[in-house]
């Protein structure tokens, strides 16, 4: 599915922040990727979700070497990922509903043929009564659980996640990792990037750690 | 026993309770009646800077529409003179020693007559001819101790090419002092005029509509700069640089047709009126007809209207256009 060889990344003429990565992820594979702050996580996120290019080396996604691709065929490819961020990213201006529609809207599917599979993910994640609420006034664990319901409305080969525990409590934290382990479980290969130990500690999955720009796996 | 009323107020009260329970034991169904939104437009469609976007493009089609406008009333009054101009000549006799006034001025007007293609010919007499110069000399003038010129108007009749060069000769051989004026230096004049006038308003046009499309193209990279975090949740769930500048022409359309429109309507409405108060705007300021000799009737007619609407659809067209443009330069340059 996803193929790093001799990877290397830098940002301008600075030197190398992602160094040397050889690593795969598998369909239907589940790992955390996990490091100290500044070791390079997020960088290695926008790789995935083809946000960068990487300066050398050979990346490969879906088959595809990433380097050879125009802008409409990376755009292709990403409609095969679903992104979790952080910060949410929800547009203020659209409903939940709106929100979670946008991947299918983009593909240029009609409203009448999503509704009924977008309300009734809305209600998988415990959102059925905040269907047609603005983002600003939902609390910060129902905009991570839209901003979830949106990364996976595609049906997403692989599912990228940064930080997705990082601003709600234990008890959402644990519900949300549930939530992952089921979509992996249906099918997609799952990467959540953090540093809560005891978040990982729940679920036993492959480890990708980042230090000082190099990848060790712990299978 | 319960009377009939009774017994009804019983039935009812039953039937209502019978509704709420049922209402109670359905499942509660999420609701999606229509007035939630579904497919709101992706970009902001509301914002200050929008506003002003409306304001200015309005004023731009303002100015547009009203340069447009003057430009078909010039073309068309100019026309019209050119017109009438072109069906007139004039015949002039100038004093001859030795010679009958009176009696040259009646063989020209044999002469004029009885060439084919003339449909009017009239002689100025001395009466009207002291009137003419009455601007100039003033009133009370003998005009018989003055060496005054006589003329004689020929009007052509509609679709005729009178053979000018003939009735000229034949003129010239039987009164000595007659010259024929057919205006066609003049109107070769007034149609350089005519046409550098139109230019000029093109012109005009094509500065406020460039203006136009340089302001969209700000108003755009602000926008996107303004939507920036947007445009990035676009590109991540797969959105295609051709569906996020769609977004954005959409945006721009509607509010380049909203300005273009209001500008248009004004200026119509503007036209409309002036069309209502022209025939009394001398009287206003206390003129003698002067403009309306000038300008015919200020009346926009249908193809005056219809460039006022072509106008507003260029507008809108060139605003939705330019933003398309400038979102695919700006995020080819991004990536």
């Amino acid at each position: 599915m996803v193929r790093f060889e001799n990877i290397g990344l830098r940002y301008g003429v600075g030197s190398e922040i992602l160094r040397d990565l050889n690593f795969q992820i598998r369909p239907s594979s589940f790992q955390f990727l996990t490091g100290p702050s500044g070791a390079g996580k997020t960088s290695l996120l926008r790789l995935l979700f083809l946000a960068l290019k990487p300066t050398r080396g050979l990346m490969t996604l879906f088959g595809h070497d990433v380097s050879r691709l125009d802008k409409d065929a990376l755009a292709s490819l990403r409609r095969r990922i679903g992104l979790v961020f952080q910060d949410f990213r929800l547009i203020d201006h659209l409903t939940t509903y709106e929100n979670v529609a946008l991947p299918l809207r983009v593909i240029g599917r009609r409203e009448e043929e999503y509704r009924s599979e977008v309300i009734e993910l809305l209600r998988w994640v415990g959102l059925g009564d905040r269907i047609w609420a603005l983002p600003p006034v939902l609390s910060g664990g129902e905009k991570q659980r839209a901003a979830i319901a949106r990364a996976v409305i595609g049906r997403p080969e692989l599912l990228l996640a940064d930080e997705p525990t990082g601003n709600v409590d234990p008890t959402l934290a644990q519900r949300l990792l549930r939530l992952f382990v089921e979509l992996n479980r249906s099918g997609t290969s799952i990467v959540i990037a953090t540093h809560d130990i005891a978040l990982m500690d729940q679920f036993d999955a492959r480890r990708l750690v980042l230090h000082e720009g190099r990848l060790h796996a712990y299978d | 026993m319960p009377t009939t009323e009774a017994r009804l107020r019983i039935a009812a009260r039953e039937l209502v309770e019978m509704a709420v329970r049922e209402q109670e034991s359905k499942p509660q169904e999420i609701d999606t009646a229509s007035d939630a939104r579904t497919s709101s437009p992706v970009m902001p469609p509301d914002s200050i800077a929008g506003r002003a976007l409306v304001g200015v493009v309005a004023i731009m089609s303002l100015l547009a529409a009203l340069t447009l406008g003057a430009v078909v009333l010039v073309r068309n009054a100019a026309g019209a003179w050119q017109t009438e101009v072109s069906r007139e000549i004039t015949v002039q006799i100038r004093p001859t020693d030795g010679r009958d006034g009176e009696q040259d001025v009646a063989q020209a007007v044999a002469i004029v007559q009885a060439t084919p293609g003339i449909a009017k010919v009239h002689a100025l007499s001395k009466t009207e001819s002291a009137k003419l110069l009455e601007p100039w000399l003033g009133t009370g003038l003998s005009l018989d101790e003055l060496p005054v010129p006589r003329m004689i108007v020929v009007t052509l009749a509609t679709d005729a090419r009178p053979d000018l060069d003939r009735m000229r000769q034949a003129l010239t051989e039987s009164v000595p002092g007659a010259s024929v004026d057919d205006h066609r230096g003049w109107v070769g004049r007034m149609r350089v005029m005519t046409r550098l006038a139109v230019a000029g308003g093109m012109a005009v046009l094509g500065l406020v509509l460039a203006a136009t499309v340089l302001m969209v193209i700000f108003a755009t990279q602000g926008a996107m700069a303004t939507n920036k975090s947007i445009i990035e949740v676009l590109h991540f769930v797969g959105a295609k640089n051709r569906y996020i500048s769609a977004q954005f022409q959409r945006h721009f359309l509607l509010l380049g047709l909203k300005g273009a429109a209001i500008g248009g309507g004004v200026a119509a409405v503007f036209f409309v009126a002036m069309s209502f108060l022209g025939p009394h705007l001398d009287r206003l300021v206390g003129g003698s007809g002067g403009a309306e000799a000038l300008f015919g009737s200020i009346v926009l007619g249908p193809d005056g209207y219809a460039g006022v609407f072509g106008l507003v659809v260029l507008v809108a067209a060139a605003t939705a256009l330019t933003s398309r443009v400038t979102v695919v330069r700006t995020l080819g340059a991004l990536e």
